[in-house]
């Protein structure tokens, strides 16, 4: 049986619901009802169903009625039509008392904004959920303390929520999420606040965390890609209806719309962009003149984990790595040739598709090299780069 | 033209609210009086010069509380404070009127108190009832707008003369801030931080006590100090119905035409003015 089963629901926001359920009926578009009926119609008819263990996206753009569902669940906005069954449980039917302890025993919700408590450290934020049960001081406190460790904020606890980055603030809303330990975690468009970078390691995060913790999870986002990466399947929302629900590779492959073709153009824009879009200057080396100090110092110098070897006709050679050099220095190995990698896989032309690196980067520890046809080197990708070349096209918002 | 007897009316009423009211007067009457003079007599129990030590003591902690009271910067916001606290006190015990000022203390002390008193829960009930905040809302306007003086009228046909109306027309006068802010502040709290409070399953209460009061308590403080600033203004005007301290000197002064009398006084009035309003302005930030 599904663990979250989703039936007819409908949010209507205003007074007038029959009427405007009824313009609904006809057919009727969303503007014209709210201008008739002052009502805005938040989610129509929406039906899915969630599977334990399953991370489950819903995507739309702003306004499209995907927090407005997520609320539904939880009844933090309370549904004009149909039912939510949780466990067997029609949520909607719950009493005010039987819904506050069921929250408590089902869910956990991370926000877009944090919405940490200011006046609150660390660990007390974290163990904000179990405060509200009424557990004791002492096994809240341990409960929170390893939800924290799990999102890797160990060593934390006692700071104010205040001086900590934006990432950093949303990795204890999380642990405040986590440390709940229910088996639903709701997520409203939680990594959207935070820049292109930390959002990516939190996304990966979350994945590592999904293996560790079995939690169902919903999800909120607006960006597809993050979709693609965090979903088991994707629920496309538009004007408040879902158009399409599917796995990553239905939704890229079949979009079942114009409205999610449009958003799966977008992620295209991989195919558009090519190596020397997204590639930045690389630091390197000179073999076979250098040695193993020289890497390392130039490493420290550039605040980089990796460095690129040439020869004096700056043509490819392969890559030190920083713990690798470190070593040679203190055994005083000194030879560059006993921790050179030498790779030709992750050698690319300038032209190359973006949508051709990124497999290559998802499996590698290395960067990506970018070399002409003489094999001379011209620039390096790294996560990063891809990135920040995606936000200057404007793919990434 | 048609005659409006407002006033006449309004006599009536306040004439037959003092005579049928009398025991219940008589009892408010008691419970201001013994607590302005409980406060006055616990002011005057140690010497001068201890209070003062204490005062400053007091001002130099909260006022460098907000770096820390062994920093270097919060020694140095707390050191101005004490100094002038101290000698602030020491001028006013120069000019003779250290038990006027203690009286005056007690009076303030007492009015904010009873003011924050009924202002904090009637703000924290606005904040959660739009109907109820609506209601007030005039009333609340017309008690800060209607001169204070017209205050003293009434307070002298229910109190009689002395330490009592001037409390309780201060009270009057003093309220509205604090019923303001604290609904203000409760109404300004994030929305997504309830959102959260709420999704976590939290009751009614634990919303209120651990969520919007203290994430409105900087703004319910400064209606604390407002409560504070406007209750010692008013207990100067307070002395023309027979309100002691400070004020009753400004007043003979004025009565007197003693210039140099109603200048001291009025300096120490200021003194003490300051010396409230950083303090309780210190109640509003946050430790870092």
């Amino acid at each position: 049986m599904p663990k979250i089963i989703v039936e007819n629901v409908e949010k209507i926001f205003g007074r007038n619901v029959e009427r405007a359920r009824k313009l609904l009926k006809d057919g009727i578009p969303k503007t014209e009802i709210l201008e008739k009926t002052g009502c805005a119609i938040g989610v129509h008819d929406a039906n899915f169903e969630v599977f334990e263990g399953e991370t489950l996206v819903v995507m739309g753009l702003s306004g499209s009625g995907k927090s407005t569902l997520l609320r539904c669940l939880n009844r933090l906005y309370e549904p004009t039509g149909g039912r939510v069954i949780i466990d067997g449980i029609d949520v909607t039917e719950l009493n005010t008392e039987d819904l506050r302890k069921f929250r408590q025993k089902k869910f956990g919700m991370v926000f877009q904004r944090f919405a940490l408590l200011p006046h609150k450290t660390v660990l007390e934020n974290a163990a904000f959920g179990l405060e509200l049960q009424n557990i004791g001081v002492e096994e809240r406190n341990s409960r929170a303390a390893e939800a924290l460790e799990l999102v890797g904020l160990k060593g934390w606890e006692n700071y104010n929520p205040r001086q900590l980055s934006g990432g950093m603030q949303q990795r204890v809303g999380l642990a405040r999420a986590l440390a709940v330990d229910t088996d639903i975690l709701l997520m409203d468009e939680a990594f959207s606040a935070l820049d292109p970078l930390i959002r990516a390691d939190m996304q990966d995060e979350l994945l590592a965390l999904e293996d560790t913790v079995k939690k169902t999870i919903i999800f909120i986002t607006h960006d597809l890609d993050e979709a693609l990466k965090i979903g088991d399947r994707i629920v496309m929302m538009m004007d408040g209806r879902i158009v399409q629900i599917g796995t990553p590779e239905d939704i890229l492959r079949h979009p079942a719309t114009e409205y999610v073709e449009r958003f799966v153009e977008n992620v295209d824009m991989t195919r558009v962009l090519c190596a020397k879009d997204v590639m930045v200057k690389a630091s390197t080396i000179t073999w076979p003149k250098d040695g193993p100090r020289t890497a390392l110092h130039t490493m420290k110098e550039k605040g980089i984990s990796s460095i690129f070897v040439v020869d004096k006709s700056r043509k490819f050679q392969g890559i030190v790595m920083a713990d690798d050099a470190e070593k040679a220095c203190k055994s005083n190995n000194g030879s560059l040739e006993s921790i050179i990698h030498r790779y030709t896989d992750l050698k690319v032309l300038p032209d190359t598709q973006l949508q051709e690196i990124m497999p290559l980067m998802v499996d590698s520890r290395f960067p990506v090299a970018v070399t002409d046809e003489n094999e001379k080197l011209i620039g390096v990708i790294v996560r990063g780069s891809v990135i920040a070349g995606l936000v200057e096209k404007g793919v990434v918002e | 033209m048609i005659d409006l007897k407002i006033g006449e009316y309004v006599e009536i009423a306040i004439d037959w609210i003092a005579l049928k009211g009398e025991p219940f007067f008589d009892a408010i009457t008691v419970g201001i009086d013994s607590a302005v003079i409980g406060f006055q007599e616990l002011l005057l129990f140690p010497n001068p010069f201890v209070l003062m030590a204490i005062f400053s003591i007091i001002a130099y902690w909260l006022l460098s509380r907000q770096h820390g009271p062994f920093t270097r910067r919060g020694f140095k916001s707390g050191i101005r404070m004490a100094l002038f606290t101290a000698v602030g006190l020491f001028l006013i015990h120069g000019m003779g009127f250290w038990e006027e000022t203690c009286e005056t203390l007690a009076l303030v002390i007492a009015s904010a108190i009873i003011a924050l008193i009924i202002g904090i829960p009637t703000g924290i009930l606005a904040s959660r009832n739009d109907r109820f905040e609506q209601f007030i809302r005039p009333q609340l306007d017309l008690m800060q707008t209607m001169p204070a003086f017209v205050y003293l009228i009434p307070a002298i046909l229910f109190f009689r003369v002395g330490n009592v109306p001037g409390v309780v027309a201060t009270v009057v006068f003093a309220l509205p801030p604090g019923v303001r802010f604290t609904s203000l502040g409760i109404r300004e709290v994030q929305k997504d931080v309830i959102e959260a409070a709420h999704a976590f399953g939290c009751t009614k209460r634990q919303l209120l006590y651990k969520v919007q009061i203290p994430l409105a308590m900087p703004t319910i403080m400064a209606g604390v100090n407002q409560v504070i600033m406007l209750s010692l203004s008013m207990v100067v005007i307070a002395s023309m119905v027979g309100a002691g301290g400070l004020g009753q000197k400004v007043y003979t002064g004025i009565l007197q035409a003693k210039i140099g009398l109603g200048f001291e006084a009025g300096l120490g009035i200021v003194i003490i003015a300051i010396f409230l309003d950083r303090l309780t302005q210190s109640f509003g930030q946050k430790n870092d």
